[in-house]
């Protein structure tokens, strides 16, 4: 035995603090914002509990950064660089500044292509080859971060789902059961912009009897 | 035994629908036998009152109606659809007569154990917004005339078991934080343990107790130390926040000793570069007061690890002999793929033997201490591919073994000839996404060999293995059960079926197929002088996950194993 362990054996570790390892993501997004220089402006925190920040995205919000350095920057359709990973972004309101950021599941997927390679369902709800989904998972809702780069599809960490983004986020691997909800868009002042809400149901269904 | 049961009918409504017929919509149990720690400590032969029927964890029943002469005429006597999809994994608990049987997406039955019949049905609504990695239950937990149920959505639930009403909800952690809960609670003189799920999403372990009576919070343990702590040496930095070490299977109970056993989960994220140090007290047994929940003693099993390999299942603790001198054995069958032998005396848990019962390259050996000579060529790390046997499931993940004090073996549901390779990446946590550090489920088949699954007999004293069934084309995946008719039960294959083996001989004398693939653990119980076995069948959670993987390897398996929950129950007919 190591001399750690013998020193360890009877050791007393009840009642010890749990760590504040929590981010704080909405602090860190109204933080992020607040240094974010010729952005957007967000509210601040005393509307945080805001009910709009709940809904989803709506017709006329913008898109800012949800993670990342740039944490909270409104995001323009310029930095969309085709063939880059996705961006995982909120809504924002452009008339309150508030962040709809109230609920995970108003979490967006955003990426670019060469618009000749988007399939006809995806065409009509993308703006310059930008194409946006929700980013909750349809099999058991956790966040779909990952990218297969050399096939061009997202993926899910937690049970390996795959979703072709160029064809109406359809399962292409994995047990999700449908495709990821879609989300219109449009360009307004070179940045894109919802154009309608999401089609398609947000996550999974949820079981019941 | 044979619990009454009124069953409140709705029958004036279906008279006046003139409907014909009518139906049991809501029930209540009658002479409910409250669970007592006498009653936990010796349970009656006919009765699963705890996870593993017993506190010492072997998963055996005494019953001996059902044997290796008569299993052959085994049948099924009722069934009972759970209505939800995902992995069914709980024992269905039985006390007198009314069996209680935990579901997925947090739904608790009370059935009638004899007929099948429905008493209620308890339906915890789950919060929109949930994420779940593990949509599974492990069981419900009996106290009194309370049952407990330890939720996805970290929130553990008293339940009044005669009337399936919620008695108090009490949040123990936050879902949204990526902590979550699937064991059953482990119940000690009236104090509810449970631990926290959330590996992957870098939380810091602990276990805690909760009053049965109120559910407010006793004491908490981390099983990571903060700084100045015990251990805490063992860790670098900041990497003690959110460094794992989660608590996902029920703890054994020591009543001589009054020492609770808790198998404690991997560090976080997997390579462990990323975690420098031996990380106390991950993939270790942690030894506890279920009073106060001191720490009395622990053995780390494998330092800093970087395998994925929970060593969550609690110790099975067995009477055994070394070098002819008696003593308290603490029995694992590892997820590393060893096989752990430890002994319980006054002064703490001291190493005894190890030796792998799978194919195992990350290893080289033990030194004296049982401390793994770890291969680094064998060790994932940051920025390098490296392939390493068993896989990340491990030689045997948290399906349970069995051990039978009649045969002395220990019956092992083991994964083999499976390996791994994973290329450790930096990855940022973000609080509520999987923090892994790399990417997941690249196993590998190793060449020319056919099968994964082995349900393995082992001799823990003399170290030997008795017997081994191969499961030709599917991974094994369920818990095991054995008997005093020297039966071994086992579902967790992919093609649906539930078996029952000769113990001494590993024969197989029966099986049957099921709906859907069976990961849950089977039971043994008794009813008006009749022998049942019962098993919830409903493939999903990682058993899918293995099965998704092997579809793309040349084993070509089908990857649609059909879900659905139904609990299933037997018995031979006469």
């Amino acid at each position: 035995m190591t001399t750690e362990k013998t020193c360890c054996c009877s050791a007393t570790i009840n009642n010890a603090t749990p760590p504040a390892i929590d981010s704080a993501r909405r602090r860190l997004l109204q933080a992020g914002a607040a240094v974010a220089v010729g952005l957007m402006p967000i509210a601040a925190r005393a509307e945080s509990d805001d009910p709009k920040r709940m809904m989803r995205p709506q017709p006329g919000d913008f898109l800012i950064r949800a993670e990342g350095d740039q944490e909270g920057s409104l995001i323009t359709a310029a930095e969309m660089k085709i063939g880059d990973p996705p961006v995982i972004a909120w809504a924002i309101d452009p008339a309150t500044k508030l962040p709809r950021d109230g609920s995970r599941l108003n979490q967006v997927l955003l990426m670019r292509f060469d618009p000749a390679a988007l399939g006809p369902r995806t065409k009509p709800h993308a703006a310059d080859g930008i194409v946006a989904y929700s980013a909750i998972c349809t099999h058991a809702q956790c966040t779909v971060t990952g990218w297969i780069t050399d096939r061009q599809v997202l993926h899910c960490p937690c049970h390996q789902s795959e979703y072709d983004p160029r064809h109406n986020a359809k399962v292409v691997g994995g047990p999700a059961p449908r495709q990821l909800a879609a989300l219109p868009l449009k360009i307004s002042d070179g940045k894109p912009q919802v154009a309608g809400g999401f089609i398609g149901k947000v996550g999974m269904v949820q079981q019941t009897m | 035994m044979g619990g009454n049961k009124r069953i409140f009918l709705a029958t004036v409504a279906a008279a006046l629908l003139g409907a014909g017929t009518v139906a049991a919509t809501a029930g209540e149990v009658d002479n409910y036998s409250p669970v007592t720690q006498q009653r936990l400590e010796n349970p009656e032969p006919g009765n699963w009152l705890l996870y593993r029927r017993t506190y010492d964890g072997h998963g055996f029943s005494p019953l001996k109606q059902i044997n290796v002469d008569n299993v052959k005429s085994l049948e099924p006597v009722w069934t009972f659809s759970t209505g939800v999809g995902e992995g069914h994994e709980a024992p269905p608990m039985v006390n007198n007569g009314i069996m209680y049987v935990a579901t997925p997406y947090g739904q608790v039955l009370a059935l009638n154990a004899k007929t099948g019949d429905l008493i209620w049905r308890y339906k915890h609504k789950l919060p929109e917004d949930l994420f779940q990695l593990h949509p599974t239950s492990r069981g419900v937990a009996m106290w009194g005339d309370k049952l407990f149920l330890a939720a996805t959505d970290d929130h553990l639930i008293a339940i009044d078991a005669k009337t399936g009403k919620e008695v108090w909800n009490t949040k123990v952690q936050d879902y949204q934080k990526g902590q979550y809960m699937t064991l059953e609670p482990l119940v000690v003189n009236g104090k509810v343990m449970v631990g926290g799920s959330g590996g992957e999403f870098g939380v810091r372990g602990y276990v805690a107790a909760f009053d049965a009576d109120s559910g407010k919070e006793l004491w908490r343990t981390y099983t990571i130390p903060a700084p100045g702590e015990p251990g805490s040496n063992t860790w670098q930095g900041d990497a003690w926040k959110t460094g794992g070490g989660s608590v996902w299977i029920t703890g054994t109970y020591d009543p001589k000793r009054n020492i609770a056993y808790w198998g404690v989960g991997n560090a976080a994220p997997w390579p462990g570069d990323q975690h420098p140090g031996d990380n106390l007290f991950t993939s270790s047994v942690i030894a506890l007061n279920p009073d106060t929940g001191k720490m009395v003693g622990y053995h780390q099993y494998h330092q800093n690890d970087s395998w994925d390999w929970d060593e969550i299942d609690s110790p099975m603790l067995i009477k055994m002999n070394h070098n002819g001198q008696p003593f308290d054995g603490l029995v694992h069958p590892g997820r590393d793929g060893y096989l752990w032998v430890l002994k319980q005396d006054d002064q703490g848990i001291h190493f005894v033997s190890g030796k792998p019962f799978v194919g195992q390259n990350a290893f080289k050996g033990l030194d004296e201490s049982g401390r793994p000579i770890v291969d680094p060529e064998h060790k994932p790390t940051t920025g390098k591919n490296v392939s390493f046997c068993p896989s990340l499931w491990g030689g045997k993940d948290w399906p349970a073994a069995a051990y039978n004090p009649d045969t002395k073996l220990l019956y092992i549901p083991a994964n083999n000839n499976m390996c791994e390779s994973l290329e450790g990446k930096k990855q940022k946590l973000v609080v509520g996404q999987i923090w892994l550090g790399a990417d997941a489920d690249n196993a590998k088949l190793l060449p020319q060999k056919q099968h994964i699954g082995e349900l393995q007999a082992w001799d823990p004293e003399t170290g030997k293995q008795a017997w081994m069934h191969p499961f030709q084309g599917s991974q094994l995946f369920g818990s095991v059960l054995t008997t005093a008719g020297d039966l071994v039960f086992v579902g967790g294959t992919n093609d649906r079926m539930f078996r029952a083996f000769n113990g001494k001989t590993g024969e197989l004398l029966w099986q049957q197929k099921t709906n859907s693939g069976i990961m849950g653990m089977p039971v043994a119980y008794e009813v008006d002088g009749t022998e049942y076995v019962a098993i919830q069948s409903g493939w999903g959670v990682d058993a899918q996950r293995i099965q998704d993987m092997l579809a793309k390897t040349d084993m070509k398996v089908n990857p649609d194993v059909p879900q659905g929950g139904v609990v299933w129950v037997f018995a031979v007919k006469h």
